[in-house]
């Protein structure tokens, strides 16, 4: 408990540690520069050419124009690479002391000790750190930064990369596929379960350095894994773009819950493309909060391909001052008995925008789908704001869907209720909003939730303050 | 401890409380009873500091200290507790963490290291305060203060017992999908908890069925009985929760006003005779 007061503070005020790097690349990308990077990280020739073929692409890509406001963003004021110290590092120990400070406040050893199986700490662009319990080697399980699958089982990557997100799917992913570094490579082979959460922690710890991580993650039939990352940053004051892609095959009778804890400092541009394939009689699981960043714009996404697959996105957003949450989901249903759940909660507050943003699509012959979206829209006061944008396409008649949506507000008979308790406002207002969030927060590993509690906590006295 | 005089509240421009007074001294059990709409409930929720209704000039004074500025938690810290007529459901949240909560910001932390001495202490205290069935409801607040997070659940669970709650109430969502008579004795279990100096119920008996009216009232008894200081404003339509309680006061209240104060047999007068009969 005392430990996650403390964290909560600092998530809030943000910490930098002075900078220092190995290698930075020059501000702004062109050719040059993703040459550059291939040739930092020694790539084989596949991959230097689908970044290059995927640089053209984005450039030639418009920015998208239908969802949250990215004018700000200006390509040519980012750094694109960053190499933070000289090598992989092994041990907690070998670390260089000032991330080790910064993973210290966030409370990775601890964590560590409690719930990991393994630990993808990444640095800027770099995974620095990386153990991994070996329990889960003996079983063939591979759990590596990007940059080391790439280079250990090349073979494996090349059949997947970009199969999932080709890089023509966005600009963003484009710009991913040219630029990308670090994100975790992991394979589970048939039958393997691994029961304790992989968990990586992302940061940006330099004014305008644009963070591109690529996780790829293959479930082999009948296997099972869950992976975890949390996203905090320090506050700058210039703005920082973070474009990720995560993509994900689940094979036949697998299962892959993947769980994000998004608290980006209030400056940065999250747009993220997640998508996960699964197989016949797979499941998919996204639990994806969204608390921090300037604009997130991010709808993992499930495509249903083998007869009974199944596909859950739950979503949380919370749009404070100066933030828009562009969240939710998508469920494309490519095979019949298939099925599929999107649940959205978001809370808007101090003038804060959620959107939810969601897509269900279920192709001619797909029968007997089953699905259901429910979206709750939280809104704490005039100044802020929430919208909804369902999409539906549905080719099948043989289908069951549902929709339900429900906006808002915090109920004055509650805070009486709570006040009377003692309560002061903030926390009550607090414990409603955390109360109506409940049904993510619980799928959430014990530490995010009680880290999650607090930030809500947070925010309501800062909002008030 | 609680001095009202000359209480006028609105709400809307319409005026509900027509000029209270009433006193209430340490350790005294007052019953307020009146027909629907006399404005019993108004009265409880103004002391507790609902900001729906306008509170006019009027004297609000709690232990010597002036209520009206006060915000609700507040007066709770100051000792002041009300069991709600219809308890509002607060989804996910759940009865301990609410309590958790409500007890650390009335007695200060819950959780924490548990020194041993006073821990004894307390179990001695305990003994000796309360030779009663319902033992458990002893405590006072300070010791349940040191006792930590889990003797505290400890105690809830034991009042829950005692109010034939079953085993997972703690970990239900606040007042959500709980029949009527749960909510009530929600309500008690939440007053034994906290240990209030000034416990108003409004209506805690309507909605409890005749087994239910028994165990709330003599659950109000042990906590008076360990509670020798804690004053009671019970707000009541009927009588019939007076065949286990035994009042020092008794007033009656027509339109907003205070119209008649008695001992028990004013309360008798009512049942029998109903309020028409009452000669004001």
């Amino acid at each position: 408990m005392v430990n996650g007061i403390a964290i909560a503070k600092d998530y809030k005020y943000g910490f930098s540690k002075p900078e220092k790097y190995v290698f930075k690349s020059k501000k702004g990308l062109d050719r040059s520069v993703v040459e550059q990077i291939s040739e930092m990280k020694n790539e084989p020739g596949w991959m230097r050419e689908q970044r290059l073929r995927a640089l053209e692409i984005f450039e030639k890509k418009k920015m998208p124009t239908w969802g949250a406001d990215l004018s700000s963003i200006n390509f040519d004021d980012i750094f694109y690479y960053i190499k933070p110290t000289d090598s992989q590092k092994k041990s907690w120990s070998d670390l260089p002391k000032e991330i080790r400070e910064t993973y210290d406040v966030i409370g990775i050893p601890e964590a560590e000790k409690k719930f990991l199986a393994g630990v993808t700490a990444q640095y800027e662009s770099e995974s620095v750190y990386h153990s991994f319990q070996k329990q889960w080697e003996d079983k063939g399980v591979v759990f590596l930064d990007m940059d080391s699958g790439l280079r250990e089982y090349g073979d494996l990557v090349k059949q997947y990369f970009g199969k999932a997100i080709p890089s023509a799917d966005n600009k963003f992913a484009a710009l991913n596929s040219a630029v990308w570094s670090g994100g975790s490579f992991i394979y589970v082979p048939p039958g393997v379960s691994v029961d304790i959460p992989l968990q990586a922690y992302f940061r940006i710890n330099a004014a305008n350095m644009g963070q591109f991580e690529r996780t790829l993650i293959i479930v082999d039939e009948g296997a099972y894994v869950h992976y975890v990352e949390g996203c905090t940053a320090p506050v700058y004051s210039t703005d920082s773009l973070h474009a990720a892609v995560v993509e994900i095959f689940v094979k036949k009778g697998a299962r892959c819950r993947y769980t994000t804890i998004q608290n980006w400092s209030s400056n940065v541009y999250n747009l993220v493309t997640k998508r996960a394939f699964v197989e016949e009689e797979g499941i998919m699981e996204w639990v994806d909060g969204n608390i921090g960043s300037k604009i997130t714009m991010k709808y993992p996404s499930c495509y249903l391909t083998g007869r009974g697959a199944r596909g859950e996105i739950l979503s949380l957003a919370l749009a404070d001052a100066g933030q828009h949450q562009d969240a939710g989901g998508k469920l494309v249903f490519l095979a019949p008995e298939t099925s599929g759940e999107i649940i959205s909660k978001s809370v808007s507050h101090s003038g804060g925008r959620t959107s939810y943003r969601g897509l269900v699509k279920v192709i001619k012959s797909a029968e007997r789908v089953k699905c259901n979206v429910r979206c709750d829209a939280l809104i704490l006061d005039e100044r802020s704001r929430s919208d909804t944008y369902p999409t539906m396409q549905v080719d099948e008649d043989n289908v069951h869907i549902g929709h339900e949506a429900a906006v808002s507000k915090i109920n004055a008979d509650q805070l009486f209720y709570l006040t009377s308790r003692g309560l002061s406002e903030i926390e009550a207002t607090s414990l409603i909003i955390n109360g109506f969030i409940e049904p993510i927060v619980k799928e959430l590993p014990l530490e995010y939730a009680v880290e999650l509690n607090r930030l809500i906590q947070l925010n309501m006295e800062n909002a008030v303050g | 401890m609680l001095r009202i005089a000359n209480l006028k509240v609105s709400i809307e421009g319409k005026e509900i409380l027509k000029g209270i007074d009433l006193e209430v001294g340490f350790g005294q059990l007052h019953v307020l009873m009146g027909p629907n709409g006399s404005g019993k409930s108004t009265l409880a929720q103004v002391l507790m500091g609902s900001s729906q209704f306008t509170v006019h000039s009027s004297q609000l004074r709690f232990n010597g200290k002036d209520l009206k500025k006060l915000t609700p938690d507040k007066r709770a810290r100051l000792g002041i507790f009300l069991a709600f007529q219809h308890p509002v459901e607060v989804p996910g949240v759940s009865v301990f963490n609410v309590l958790r909560r409500a007890k650390q910001a009335i007695s200060g932390p819950v959780s924490g290291s548990s020194h041993p001495t006073s821990s004894t202490k307390s179990n001695s205290e305990r003994k000796q305060q309360s030779p009663g069935s319902l033992r458990a409801l002893a405590g006072t607040p300070s010791a349940a203060a040191t006792r930590g997070l889990s003797a505290f659940r400890q105690e809830l669970l034991e009042y829950a017992l005692s109010l034939k709650l079953s085993d997972d109430f703690l970990r239900r969502s606040l007042n959500e999908g709980f029949s009527g008579g749960e909510k009530k004795r929600s309500e008690i279990l939440q007053m034994m908890a906290l240990s209030p100096k000034l416990v108003i119920l409004d209506e805690i008996d309507s909605g409890l069925d005749v087994d239910g009216l028994k165990l709330v009232s003599s659950a109000i008894n042990q906590f008076r009985f360990n509670n020798p200081r804690s004053s009671v404003l019970l707000i009541t339509h009927y009588a019939r929760i007076l065949k286990y309680l035994k009042p020092d006061f008794v007033h009656v209240m027509v339109d907003g006003k205070i119209v008649k104060s008695g001992r028990l047999s004013l309360a008798r007068e009512i049942e029998n005779k109903g309020y028409q009969a009452i000669n004001f």
